[in-house]
């Protein structure tokens, strides 16, 4: 057994509400830089619809991630000689125009302008030639199912789905998809990359572009499932989300998490048997990938785990930091998050608690008098079809999804009637596969959501690690000296990290009374 | 033999050499950041595909026939029973194919650099210096081989240019040789050699950079703050 402790996130995306504030600090904190402009590290996507790439779930044709040929775990591009002999010209690459090309305004011309019959226009100007552009495509394009008629037809969770009705005023369904990097167990990025650039942090999971190793061969944007590995096309260097690093090992909350509107955010670390992981990753059935990463985790409660951990040099404050886990409650205890597109086989650490649609609606007027019998054939009837939830989270398998709605519209129905004092149907839980406890801690953890219980970081062990002079630059952009003057060099010193330290968004969850 | 020979024949070699090995060592500790093969596929890859395949496979099948022309001597090939006629027909015939290939495809990428506007608009003057640089040692070095191929290979470069070559690598020059060899194949010559004195500093490095360890390296990759290779790394930072 080979112990080794990961970082992960929980998204809710029942309380995710579309307003793109994480993709907005993240761009400010990291991709502010010429060659970046068109980078999200995090992005929020409507679905259904194509997505940012276009069609990054289109596997079939992106090639990403891993699958399983003469009963081995291949990485779907082609593997080490395929890619070598490729080198010279990557057949699988996506170009920048399936993110956007990326642009700017002529502003000077309304300031410029001479005196003329309209109102002078602020073109736009695109940033890769300079030159005047027509805006065909851009990040969020299909914002709020804005087009989605068009393009929802090529998004791939819809197979199996009767297109034609879902697309329709009346039928159709939305959702929002805010994604990061998945910090994978099985990294397909770090696995393409013929230099050795990409690396997963043994301590803590962390999946990283070394700046100074990448040679711009661009196998890692073909290899990762998600479209997450990023091209800077100034600097001809791969980059992705960092999942905050400087910040997580100061015991901060990642950017993106911190700032979250909705408060959808979970992070915490789970234990794994790395040794288990590959045998985990090339199960014959897609439909056992979920089940199969869940059995990677091991359980911090165990004294024999805990012992094992000890001895393999996991620090106690970190046994400790797995057991309080909001990432394990949700995904293994309470099992209600799930993995995106586990068939990629990257294994990914990014879970998301499926969205439940507008309850009450479904309901009618009843939601009362709620028997069992009422309430879960009404979850087959839900505004987001079940099927579709299914290819996003769960291979296809509906029954994993149905499970977890189950548990969300139990634990509802359980705390409505605690709170309102009226009778409840305790079997509703129990069909559920939950107990009374379970129900108050799910409702804790995904309604009350304090900061302290969403996010649980231990601090790294910076005493132990080697020179870190010499590490400067091998995971971070400290390279980017115009970086510097236009993070607000011009400002005098202020401490940009006063903000945080000063735990003004702390405040809230200081005083139960005043949380949600 | 004239002053001008000597320097184009001996000095200016190991100028050019010097600059090529120091400059490479230099470049490597100070400017790994700069290290790549600045590929730019992200913003166009329509017109790359033939261009870029066509050229990197014609130079490297080119680099391998100069080694077995050059760098190895004509002894060797007659030790081994291959014939005159038999390296002059794979010459021709696989060279030529290999030169073909290297004019098309560099014609091909020069084009697209210079009309497509994301590419040229992105280019910067080593990538042009580079790049025309390359074009020309090529023309001139292709031309020859037609031009010998169409004289009948009077000029046996083999018995010319490689011990001229060999001489240069071990320290025991004849710039004579090359001081009679015909005017093509010393322009061929020249040219390459600024290549070599130009190379440290463009893109061309990523030649060097080629990942055959990847072949028996394990798939995923972990880095360790305790392990990792820190030595290599506080190296480079001394060296600024
Ligand atoms: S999601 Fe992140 S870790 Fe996983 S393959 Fe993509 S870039 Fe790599
Ligand atoms: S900030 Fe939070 S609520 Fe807003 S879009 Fe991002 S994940 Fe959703």
């Amino acid at each position: 057994m080979k112990i080794k402790a990961q970082f992960g996130m929980v998204m809710n995306l029942d309380k995710c509400i579309g307003c793109h504030t994480c993709s907005v600090t993240c761009s400010n904190t990291w991709t502010n830089r010429p060659g970046t402009e068109y980078m999200y590290w995090n992005n929020v996507e409507t679905k259904p619809g194509v997505g940012y790439p276009r069609e990054w779930e289109n596997n079939d044709e992106r090639k990403g991630g891993w699958h399983v040929k003469d009963g081995k775990l291949q990485l779907r591009a082609g593997g080490r000689v395929s890619k070598l002999l490729n080198i010279f010209y990557n057949q699988n690459l996506v170009q920048i125009d399936e993110y956007y090309e990326p642009w700017t305004y002529d502003y000077e011309n309304l300031i410029n302008s001479p005196e003329k019959d309209h109102q002078p226009v602020a073109r736009p100007i695109s940033q890769l030639t300079g030159e005047y552009m027509d805006i065909t495509w851009g990040p969020n394009w299909e914002d709020d199912l804005a087009g989605v008629h068009e393009t929802g037809k090529r998004d791939p969770n819809m197979r199996n789905l009767d297109e034609q009705i879902k697309f329709e005023f009346e039928e159709t369904f939305m959702m929002y998809l805010p994604r990061i990097c998945e910090h994978c167990q099985n990294p397909s990025c770090v696995s393409s990359c013929p230099s050795g650039a990409m690396y997963k942090r043994e301590e803590d999971g962390i999946v990283l572009v070394d700046q100074d190793t990448c040679r711009s061969w661009r196998f890692c944007m073909t290899g990762c499932p998600y479209k997450k590995v990023y091209f800077n096309w100034k600097t001809h260097k791969a980059e992705k989300c960092t999942f905050c690093f400087p910040r997580i090992e100061n015991g901060q909350p990642t950017i993106c998490s911190e700032t979250c509107v909705g408060r959808i955010r979970y992070i915490g670390i789970v234990l794994y048997d790395a040794d288990k992981v590959l045998e985990a990753a090339s199960v014959e059935d897609e439909k056992d990938l979920y089940e199969a990463q869940l059995e990677t985790f091991l359980d911090p409660f165990d004294p024999e785990i805990q012992k094992e951990a000890r001895k393999q040099g996991i620090p106690d404050d970190w046994i400790e930091a797995a057991q309080h886990s909001p990432v394990y409650k949700l995904a293994v205890e309470q099992k209600i998050a799930l993995p995106l597109h586990p068939e990629y086989r990257t294994m990914p650490m990014v879970w998301y608690i499926p969205p439940l649609s507008p309850f009450m609606n479904a309901l009618g007027g009843q939601v009362d008098s709620l028997s069992p019998d009422v309430i879960f054939p009404t979850i087959n009837q839900f505004r987001i079809p079940i099927d579709y939830l299914a290819n996003m989270f769960a291979a296809g398998d509906s029954d994993v999804i149905r499970n977890v709605l189950e548990k969300l519209v139990a634990m509802r129905s359980y705390m409505r009637s605690v709170q309102l004092d009226k009778p409840f149907d305790k079997s509703i839980l129990e069909r559920a596969g939950m107990t009374e406890e379970i129900a108050e801690e799910m409702y804790k953890l995904s309604a009350i959501a304090k900061y302290d219980d969403r996010y649980v970081i231990p601090k790294s062990h910076r005493e132990d690690a080697g020179d870190m002079y010499a590490q400067q630059g091998s995971g971070g952009f400290d390279f980017m000296e115009a970086c510097r003057s236009c993070m607000g060099g011009n400002q005098g010193d202020a401490d940009p990290m006063e903000f945080y330290e000063s735990g003004f968004w702390r405040e809230l969850d200081e005083d139960s009374s005043k949380s949600v | 033999m004239s002053n001008l020979d000597i320097f184009f024949w001996l000095v200016f070699p190991y100028i050019s050499l010097t600059i090529f090995v120091l400059g490479h060592i230099y470049r490597y500790n100070t400017d790994q950041f700069g290290w790549t093969a600045k590929s730019s596929q992200f913003l166009e890859q329509k017109r790359l595909r033939i261009g870029s395949t066509l050229f990197h496979y014609g130079i490297i099948f080119v680099f391998f026939g100069h080694v077995a022309g050059i760098l190895v001597p004509k002894a060797l090939f007659d030790f081994f029973g291959i014939t005159d006629d038999m390296y002059h027909f794979g010459a021709i015939w696989f060279g030529g194919a290999a030169g073909v290939a290297v004019v098309v495809g560099g014609f091909l990428l020069f084009l697209r650099r210079v009309s497509i506007k994301r590419i040229a608009k992105n280019s910067s003057v080593s990538d042009y210096v580079a790049l025309v640089t390359l074009g020309v040692v090529v023309l001139i070095g292709f031309t020859n081989t037609v031009g010998y191929t169409a004289t009948g290979g009077e000029f046996d470069y083999r018995v010319v240019i490689g011990p001229w070559m060999r001489g240069i690598l071990t320290f025991q020059p004849a710039p004579e040789l090359m001081a009679n060899a015909p005017i093509g194949f010393q322009l061929h010559v020249f040219t390459a050699f600024v290549l070599f004195a130009i190379w440290p500093f463009t893109r061309l490095v990523h030649v060097f950079s080629l990942p055959l360890k990847y072949l028996n390296r394990r798939y995923v990759v972990y880095r360790n703050q305790h392990t990792h290779d820190l030595s290599k790394l506080k190296k480079r930072k001394e060296f600024h």
